[in-house]
């Protein structure tokens, strides 16, 4: 530690100075901003309400007092746990009380007018939000545990969605009417994004072993994967319609198999080609790194290639592949929205149909499961990579 | 000569041809385009959506990697390190959310047009820069610090004439990863009538004239490769010039 680094330390030694700066935006976000939009219809611009206006007094009186609470308990230097609690409560407080504002707001007949969180929640439900996933890396939780943790929170959030509480918000009055469409939409997008990466599994082992046997295979295999990944989405899908059009139209057992130049198939083969490149790299370069002691001492014990490559080189390897498997299903989990584009479906449906209608909420019920979906595989595999490191 | 150079050449010969004098390529795709419908996309002059489509690109990168490498530069400095693992998640955590989300959900703030597209660009472009800076900022070693701290220069010296030169490949790393996926975006833009080259493949989507389609999609993906190869070669002439 330099000598300006431990004063700066010493004299901030009562205030941490992440938890004072999200406390400060979070109480002046309610405080100042709308807390809630009030819209006449799904299309029309809302207007702004303050947290007093949209909430009862009893309600909004609370929610000011649990939020001030916690702004001074992570303003502090405390125990992690307690910053994690502390920004968990009123997250979830905020979100409760969010779900009450229409009853108070809008007349029961009223089947048109959406109200929707405005900035002032936003910034106080990200800032509290902030600290409790800082909490979670200052806890320095086993891979385990963090599963654990986001298990915990994903049921919570589920739990508050099914309880009703959030009923009567806009996103939820988008996902009503389409609640058969959404299962629908949501099944495809795991069969896209989840299917995809793991075809591109199935043949990129088998490449990125070729890759690390031969490396007069490895240049142009890697090079011509490089090329794929650069091309746009949309351009690649683009691209595989006309071929995979006249496939179906001139084989069979092709379009018998649900092969056809729009829908899932160039989607699903444009997705796939995608994630090789990040798999075969990956193979590639996990065995190159397995510190060549350790191949030796197999082979010195008498183990034929195979064997040194199942029991030795593969484990070793497993952490750096795991890694870039957590890199390849995010970005592929994201970019299987643009597949609604060619009529493939998934959640990117929702978006477009949303940006063609000006209708933001349709827009966040399909980004709102992409991102949430997207998070928890990252998590999850980055405390697989962990666990398989240790 | 090898055959990626060739290839190289080949693909920017014909892109040049291509955007010149479309007519030469229609007899190559009238066979996809539908009985009757045109087969070269006349709504707009292909050259001007090209030079608009990376125009676009080129604005928002400049603004990320001014931002990006700023960004990476406060978290690495005594002041700002006890923000540095936060923009770390946050960063993991924005790289998560697809551009397709950003880029609608900028629509109901400032309307349609180029401008959702230019700040979904730059929020996007954001993340590569910084996480590539931040990785090439802890690339300098020790003992050129010490050294650098030895021959008597201030932290903004040793900043500006050994940290940022070594840190320089990375950043440009990230660059081409903000690029790649610029293009990308700034093609999706279109649905939210940004005037870009997803407009001939839009128009062939819904027309369904794959000649639209195949010469849009082919143009945007020359493009990405061609953009992609020239920050590549600027990444390794910077690690050439500045060896750890």
């Amino acid at each position: 530690m330099t000598a300006i680094e431990a004063s700066a330390a010493a004299g901030s030694s009562t205030f941490d100075r992440l938890g004072l700066l999200a406390a400060g935006v979070a109480i002046s976000g309610l405080a100042l901003g709308p807390f809630a939009t009030l819209k006449p219809n799904r299309i029309l611009d809302g207007a702004p309400v303050s947290l007093f206006a949209a909430l009862s007094p009893p309600v909004a009186a609370a929610v000011m007092l649990l939020a001030a609470a916690a702004a001074i308990v992570v303003a502090l230097r405390t125990p992690a746990l307690l910053r994690l609690l502390a920004g968990l409560a009123v997250a979830a407080a905020l979100l409760i009380a969010l779900g009450t504002a229409p009853s108070h707001l809008v007349a029961r007949d009223d089947m048109l007018a959406r109200i929707g969180p405005g900035w002032g929640f936003w910034l106080a439900f990200l800032a509290f939000a902030l600290v409790a996933s800082d909490a979670i890396v200052r806890l320095r939780l086993r891979p385990l545990m963090r599963v654990a943790a986001l298990a915990l929170v994903l049921a919570g959030a589920g739990a508050l969605f099914a309880s009703g509480a959030l009923d009567d918000l806009s996103l939820l009055k988008e996902y009503a009417p389409r609640a058969q469409a959404f299962w629908s939409e949501a099944r495809t997008h795991l069969l896209l994004s989840f299917g995809s990466v793991a075809a591109a599994l199935t043949l990129g082992v088998p490449l990125g072993l070729a890759c690390h046997f031969s490396p007069r295979f490895e240049g142009p295999a890697l090079g011509f994967l490089t090329a794929i990944q650069t091309i746009p989405s949309i351009a690649l899908f683009a691209l595989l319609i006309a071929p995979l059009g006249w496939l179906a139209a001139n084989l069979p057992s092709a379009s018998a198999v649900g092969i056809s130049g729009v829908g899932i198939a160039p989607a699903f083969v444009a997705l796939t080609l995608y994630a090789l490149l990040p798999v075969v790299a990956g193979v590639a370069s996990a065995l190159a790194s397995t510190p060549r002691d350790a191949v030796e001492a197999a082979r010195a014990s008498g183990m034929t290639e195979r064997q040194a490559l199942l029991l030795v080189k593969a484990p070793l390897a497993a952490p750096r592949l795991l890694a870039s498997l957590r890199v390849t299903l995010v970005q592929t989990i994201g970019l299987a929205t643009v597949a609604a584009l060619i009529g493939a479906g998934g959640f990117g449906t929702f978006v477009f149909q949303g940006m063609g209608q000006t209708a933001i909420d349709l827009v966040l019920l399909g980004a709102v499961p992409t991102v949430a979906l997207a998070f928890a595989a990252s998590v999850a595999l980055d405390a697989a990579a962990e666990a398989a490191a240790r | 000569m090898n055959v990626a150079f060739v290839a190289r050449v080949a693909l920017i010969v014909s892109v040049a041809a291509f955007l010149a004098a479309p007519s030469i390529f229609e007899p190559l795709l009238r066979s996809l385009a539908p009985e009757g419908a045109p087969v070269i996309y006349r709504h707009a002059n292909l050259a001007e959506l090209t030079a608009l489509h990376l125009g676009l690109t080129a604005l928002a990168l400049a603004a990320s990697a001014l931002v990006g490498v700023i960004l990476a530069i406060s978290v690495t400095q005594p002041w700002g390190r006890e923000f540095l693992p936060l923009s770390r998640s946050l960063a993991n955590a924005g790289q998560t959310f697809p551009p397709v989300a950003v880029l609608a959900i900028a629509v109901p703030a400032v309307g349609f047009g180029a401008e959702p597209t230019l700040i979904a660009l730059i929020i996007y472009g954001i993340l590569p820069v910084f996480e590539n800076a931040l990785a090439g900022l802890g690339r300098a070693p020790a003992r050129a610090l010490e050294a650098a701290d030895a021959c008597g220069m201030t932290r903004a010296q040793r900043l500006r004439k050994v940290e940022l030169p070594l840190a320089l490949p990375a950043i440009l790393a990230g660059l081409r990863l903000a690029a790649i996926s610029g293009v990308a975006t700034a093609t999706i833009g279109s649905a939210v009538a940004a005037r870009t080259l997803g407009e001939v493949v839009f128009a062939g989507l819904a027309s369904n004239n794959l000649a639209y389609v195949v010469q849009g999609a082919g143009l945007i993906a020359a493009l990405a490769i061609l953009i992609s190869d020239a920050l590549l070669a600027m990444e390794r002439k910077a690690a050439e010039a500045f060896p750890v």
